[in-house]
């Protein structure tokens, strides 16, 4: 059993952050950037993200596993039907990377290949659903599996998106899908971080917040543009604005909410984007 | 309706290259109300044609280009000015176009782009608000069809890129799910977000389609 799933199932306050597949077949920086986390306990192997074709996230997972690094698989319905979706799964339990975050995925229109059509075949809730029927030894067809996996399964949440109620009924789709465990986009608001988490405790899923490093208040900005369900807040702008060393002051920001979730939730998700050298400081 | 737009003059002078006597083709149905197959267009392509010093042998607009029987029969009736052509242009959605291609084995070139099954908003103005999946939903999404107006056609609720009732694609278009919801709420019903909603049956979108009306 993995040692993520372990910590998350005893209760322990566990650490993710996040690391891309390259484009192309240089696996070095890569292995370099989780080779340089500290205090890690999974590393989430992002999925084409953003809709960028990007190596196999399944490759460099298993190459991870290699390193002595748990790794975490993003699954997005975007590039796959069922049939591809479980044959990679079926790949992943026989290479021994069990941990999964299952995703829509951002559509191709926003990426490098717009042309590409579609598949969005299931979407994450029936994803879910779909590792349960691997994990119970059987696919989607109902045909038995020759041994039978053993998947940790992780799904997101966007708890600032609105309306709070509609996308509610999706987390408790998700937990009823089978998600142990949810990893959340980014959260400023820590009164918002609360509401939901105290709609989401009685449902008694793990909870990690996820914690995106501000660098500027250019890109806090950025974010409130162009991320949906990402809002800093003026009073952070205002920090970042002001400050000597923004990114500094960003490391600061990160720092209060790993420690609300360090009372409220059950880890964090950690998104450096090339500042991996600041986590240990995040953390301290 | 079909929605169809007109292929581009560059894509058609390619296509009609050494084609010197060309019948031409409309459809009195969907490409008429999309303004690009009609009698008035079916004209203005006859003098762009004639513009380049090309023949046009003759011209027809059938009711309904889909009807495969009875673009037979309107060819049959244009049969001489058919035989002189070298290339029939048709203006018609992609089933009309092979309508004809059915009825003649003669060189057929598709003078538009199909691009969905579209509602009339106002005239001129069309939107695709079903893609024929072939097991609808509607009921319990309040008669909106999270097939076609989600992105993504996701079917248990939104994905983490609505922001402000608007969809991620594209932030002019309404978020599905939102409009579900909102919908839903008035109505004071749960309706699909009672249930979790199995994997689709894509089975049921066999290509090519086929069906005989039960009586
Ligand atoms: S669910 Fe949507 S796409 Fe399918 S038949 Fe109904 S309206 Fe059309
Ligand atoms: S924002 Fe709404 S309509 Fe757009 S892809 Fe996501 S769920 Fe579908």
């Amino acid at each position: 059993m993995s040692t993520f799933r372990q910590k998350i199932e005893q209760g322990t306050f566990v650490i993710t952050a996040e690391v891309a597949p390259p484009k192309g077949v240089d696996v070095t920086a890569a292995l370099a950037t989780v080779r340089s986390l500290a205090g890690i306990d999974a590393v989430n192997v992002t999925d084409n993200q953003g809709a960028n074709m990007r190596m196999s996230p399944l490759a460099l997972a298993s190459l991870l596993l290699r390193e002595g690094v748990e790794p975490i698989l993003q699954l997005t319905c975007r590039d796959r039907n069922r049939m591809a979706l479980q044959s990679d799964l079926l790949g992943a339990a026989a290479l021994g990377v069990t941990n999964l975050l299952l995703i829509s995925g951002d559509h191709p229109g926003f990426g490098d290949h717009p042309q590409a059509r579609a598949v969005f075949d299931l979407d994450s809730v029936q994803l879910l659903q779909t590792v349960g029927r691997l994990n119970s030894g059987e696919d989607l067809s109902g045909a038995k599996l020759t041994g039978v996996p053993q998947f940790f399964t992780g799904a997101a949440m966007t708890p600032e998106a609105e309306p709070f109620e509609l996308i509610f009924q999706k987390y408790r789709k998700k937990v009823e899908a089978g998600a142990q465990f949810f990893q959340t986009q980014a959260v400023y608001d820590l009164t918002r971080m609360e509401h939901f988490m105290a709609a989401a405790r009685p449902l008694g899923r793990p909870v990690l917040l996820g914690v995106l490093l501000l660098r500027s208040a250019g890109m806090a900005r950025f974010l409130n543009a162009h991320i949906p369900g990402v809002r800093v807040g003026a009073a952070l702008i205002e920090r970042l604005a002001a400050a000597q060393n923004p990114l500094d002051e960003g490391v600061a920001i990160a720092r209060e909410q790993v420690a609300y979730a360090r009372d409220h939730c059950q880890g964090v998700h950690l998104m450096t984007l090339g500042h991996e050298d600041r986590i240990p400081a995040i953390l301290r | 309706m079909i929605i169809s737009e007109q292929k581009s003059q560059t894509e058609l002078l390619v296509q009609l290259t050494e084609k010197e006597h060309i019948f031409l083709i409309g459809c009195a149905a969907c490409a008429t109300a999309c303004k690009v197959g009609g009698e008035e267009e079916v004209f203005q392509m006859q003098e762009w044609l004639q513009s380049l010093g090309k023949e046009v042998t003759g011209s027809v607009v059938i009711d309904e280009a889909c009807h495969i029987m009875r673009a037979g029969r309107d060819l049959r009736h244009h049969k001489v000015a058919v035989a002189a052509a070298d290339a029939l242009l048709v203006l018609a959605c992609g089933a009309g176009i092979q309508s004809i291609s059915a009825c003649s084995e003669k060189r057929v070139v598709g003078g538009l782009n199909s691009l969905f099954l579209g509602n009339i908003r106002r005239l001129g103005q069309f939107e695709e608000k079903c893609s024929l999946c072939g097991e609808c939903i509607l009921n319990e999404t309040a008669g909106i069809c999270p097939v076609t107006i989600c992105a993504k056609g996701l079917l248990n609720g939104p994905c983490g890129g609505v922001e402000d009732g608007k969809c991620e694609t594209d932030r002019e278009l309404d978020c599905a799910w939102h409009l579900i919801y909102e919908r839903l709420k008035v109505q004071g019903r749960s309706g699909v977000f009672a249930r979790t909603v199995e994997p689709k049956n894509w089975g049921k979108k066999f290509k090519p389609g086929r069906h005989e009306n039960k009586k």
